[in-house]
């Protein structure tokens, strides 16, 4: 777990930051509240006098950044070059049309949440998918079907329960 | 001055400026796009691209400096063909969507595309649709007909100083969008429209009204009531091939009239009455020791924009109402008691050069009981819109007088459609309520004229007033900052959102370039000295009104009528 540190602080480690400290702050905001939401993108543009608009742009080129937060079960495609070759592409569409969500979003529930990534060091067992640090390997549409209904299932009982 | 040469012909060129300027002073046309006058070139879209000799690529011709002796071709095979290039490729995920587009007609994509001969479909480029933004009352944005050129961008950051709205995303999936991708409504977009103005296409337009007011004007039992802004008159004509410059005041009233309108007012009359209220409230602040300076509130991108980023200086904003809103008031007060009838039936619908106004008369702060003071607003541009529809041609009829009582206006409220305007016309009646005397000469040199910022301090009587007078927000907010800073020389401040005021509001008509805003606030000017009546408090049917129905300027009944508060605006800046 990443410490918490609050925006403020964040920004306090940054002395007289001007607008090119915007990503690594950016960053060490998302790493500790998991995304950036409105109100942690107000209180950046306001130390560092930049509109939230322009904040948002620079954000959104990157593909690094949330602006949801990430729901129980986050789940990671790989977008690598080697998962890309065995049909991560194919994974990927599956897990946006079974969530209704795009990466970077999170379900309305909030009980899924979807992020696109790069290489995650494990080219020999692509396609690879992560959700909250397991690893599956080697991943189907139809597995990942499955491991979705699964997560799904699981978060049931526990409402019920 | 020095000479260079262009398609093998001499021109002459000036020492600091692009290709781009030289080349237009000597009637060589480059195409462009990003290219904004006035500002520093972004040279993104490469569409101004030249050829100089001694270069090894072609050169963008809007952000190169000439110098001595260049030799350059503007149309060589190479350039046609670069240019063709890059409109295809502009094209290629562009709706083919002419026929029912807001810029049918006008459009700089379609003319580019014409202009340079692209008459055929080169590309069939991947389109990612993504929704119209409605949710303005003032702006529509339609994301499918950008072509990312982000003058929009440009203006509401650099002139506006607002920067609601930047470039999201990148790529193919790139767009303009606001903060969050939330609705326009809710992000700090003051809604002045400026960013219409130079969009080359339909993914901005204001958002239009024109059928509610043609229905209003089908249904009998409605009294249709339509006030015009000082800033239309002057700028309709261009809509049907006119000259800017050329007023069709009196044709625009007989014009209204064979569209149905059963009483046609002049907002310039409301203008007087805002001069009678908003010069007693300033008398008032400055003997009681009243908050200093005053801003003006005619303006309604600008009241916006305090209550967004600056409501510590909400109390220095005038609580009067702007002139649309004042007339809209007593239209349905004092005229629908007149008439005997009921407010409720009464559609007034105003004519303005804006679109911040759409927003301002849906302001719950604005109205009384539940009835809205104004109904709907149509921009110059809808006007024309309506005229077509209705089959009346504005040009070819003979000009009509408006109708009492608030058809009559002094030219100091016809001012108050450019930049220094409203200063000059206040300062008139100034001089006259703390003197008694009438100023010798009306017309106030320093305040008129297209600068974003002019100031002036003279002697009313004994006192020693600073004015100000700023158009564009850019301007607005580098003056807040200075009196942040500890100015205290200034009382009194116009604020008008656009740059040189109403004649070159969000609502008027497109393309035009610095001559012509020019060219209206000229005819402004002129119609001001041709006038018999010069100033707001020599309007008669003005003092009638407060001896019949208001009483006295800041009395109760203004106060209930003509005056508002504003408040603090969360939105994300
Ligand atoms: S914006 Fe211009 S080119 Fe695009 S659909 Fe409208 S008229 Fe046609
Ligand atoms: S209407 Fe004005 S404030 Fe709103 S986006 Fe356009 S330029 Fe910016
Ligand atoms: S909305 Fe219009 S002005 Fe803005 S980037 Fe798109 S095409 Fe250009
Ligand atoms: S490419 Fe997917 S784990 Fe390496
Ligand atoms: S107009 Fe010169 S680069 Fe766009």
């Amino acid at each position: 777990m990443p410490t918490v540190k609050s925006v403020e602080t964040i920004l306090l480690d940054h002395p007289g930051a001007g607008r090119d400290h915007l990503i690594p702050i950016l960053q060490e905001v998302q790493e500790s509240e998991g995304y950036l939401s409105q109100e942690s993108i107000t209180k950046v543009g306001r130390a560092l006098d930049m509109p939230s608009s322009k904040i948002f742009g620079v954000a959104t080129f990157f593909n690094m950044f949330r602006f949801q937060a990430k729901g129980k079960n986050h789940v990671m495609v790989c977008r690598g070059t080697a998962c890309h070759v065995k049909g991560s592409g194919r994974a990927l569409d599956m897990v946006t049309k079974a969530l209704k969500i795009q990466p970077g979003e999170t379900t309305r529930d909030k009980v899924f949440s979807l992020e696109v990534v790069a290489c995650m060091g494990a080219c020999g067992l692509a396609p690879v998918v992560n959700i909250n640090g397991q690893f599956y390997a080697k991943v189907s549409p139809m597995k990942l079907q499955r491991i979705i209904e699964e997560c799904r299932e699981k978060e049931q009982t526990h409402a019920n329960a | 001055m020095f000479a260079i040469e262009a398609n093998g012909q001499t021109i002459e060129a000036k020492k600091g400026e692009t290709i781009l300027q030289s080349l237009k002073r000597a009637g060589i046309n480059v195409p462009t796009i990003c290219h904004m006058e006035g500002l520093l070139p972004s040279g993104t879209c490469r569409m101004c691209v030249v050829e100089v000799e001694g270069f090894g690529s072609l050169v963008p011709s809007c952000s190169h400096p000439v110098t001595e002796g260049m030799k350059i071709r503007t149309n060589t095979p190479d350039i046609m063909t670069t240019r063709k290039t890059i409109i295809d490729l502009l094209l290629s995920n562009h709706p083919d969507d002419c026929l029912y587009c807001a810029r049918n007609g006008n459009c700089d994509l379609a003319k580019l595309a014409a202009d340079n001969g692209v008459r055929d479909r080169s590309y069939q480029g991947e389109r990612i649709r993504r929704p119209k933004d409605i949710s303005s009352p003032s702006i529509i944005r339609d994301p499918d007909k950008c072509i990312l050129c982000g003058k929009c961008v440009r203006m509401c950051d650099e002139i506006q100083g607002v920067s609601a709205i930047d470039f999201i995303a990148r790529g193919s999936k790139a767009f303009i969008g606001t903060a969050f991708n939330q609705g326009l409504n809710v992000s700090s977009c003051i809604n002045c429209g400026q960013c219409i103005l130079v969009c080359p296409t339909a993914a901005l337009s204001e958002h239009k009204y024109v059928n509610e007011v043609l229905q209003a004007l089908a249904d009998p039992d409605k009294m249709v009531v339509v006030q015009h802004a000082p800033a239309v008159s002057i700028t309709i004509a261009e809509e049907f091939g006119f000259a800017p410059g050329t007023d069709f005041d009196g044709k625009m009233t007989a014009a209204l009239r064979r569209a149905g309108f059963d009483r046609v007012f002049d907002t310039s009359f409301a203008a007087d009455l805002t001069i009678m209220e908003e010069g007693s409230e300033l008398v008032h602040r400055v003997q009681n020791g009243g908050v200093l300076p005053m801003f003006t509130s005619c303006s309604p991108g600008w009241v916006k924009f305090v209550e967004e980023f600056y409501p510590e200086f909400l109390p220095n904003v005038s609580t009067c109402k702007s002139p649309q809103q004042m007339m809209g008031a007593i239209i349905k007060s004092f005229f629908a008691q007149k008439e005997k009838i009921d407010p409720k039936n009464i559609v007034s619908v105003s004519l303005m050069p804006c679109t911040a106004k759409k927003f301002e008369c849906e302001r719950p702060e604005l109205g009384q009981d539940f009835v809205a003071d104004v109904d709907y607003v149509l921009t110059t541009r809808e006007l024309a819109e309506l005229f077509r529809i209705t089959g009346v041609n504005p040009a070819v009829i003979e000009p009509e007088a408006p109708d009492t009582p608030f058809g009559e206006r002094s030219s100091a409220g016809k001012l108050f459609g450019a930049s220094g305007g409203v200063m000059e016309a206040a300062l008139r009646s100034a001089v006259f309520l703390l003197t008694g005397e009438e100023m010798k000469d009306y017309k106030i040199q320093a305040l008129r004229g297209m600068e974003g910022s002019k100031e002036l301090r003279v002697k009313v009587g004994d006192l020693e007033v600073g004015a100000a007078v700023v158009s564009s927000l850019g301007q607005a907010r580098k003056l807040i900052e200075e009196i942040k800073a500890g100015r205290k020389d200034i009382h009194f401040i116009e604020v008008m959102t656009c740059p040189g005021g109403c004649i070159n509001g969000g609502g008027q008509p497109i393309g035009a370039d610095k001559e012509a805003i020019k060219a209206r606030m000229a005819a402004l000017y002129q119609i001001d000295s041709d006038d018999q009546l010069r100033v707001s408090h020599k309007n008669e049917w003005v003092q009638r009104l407060y001896t019949e129905f208001l009483g006295k300027p800041l009395g109760h009944k203004s106060h209930e009528l003509l005056h508002t508060h504003y408040d603090k605006r969360e939105v994300l800046l």
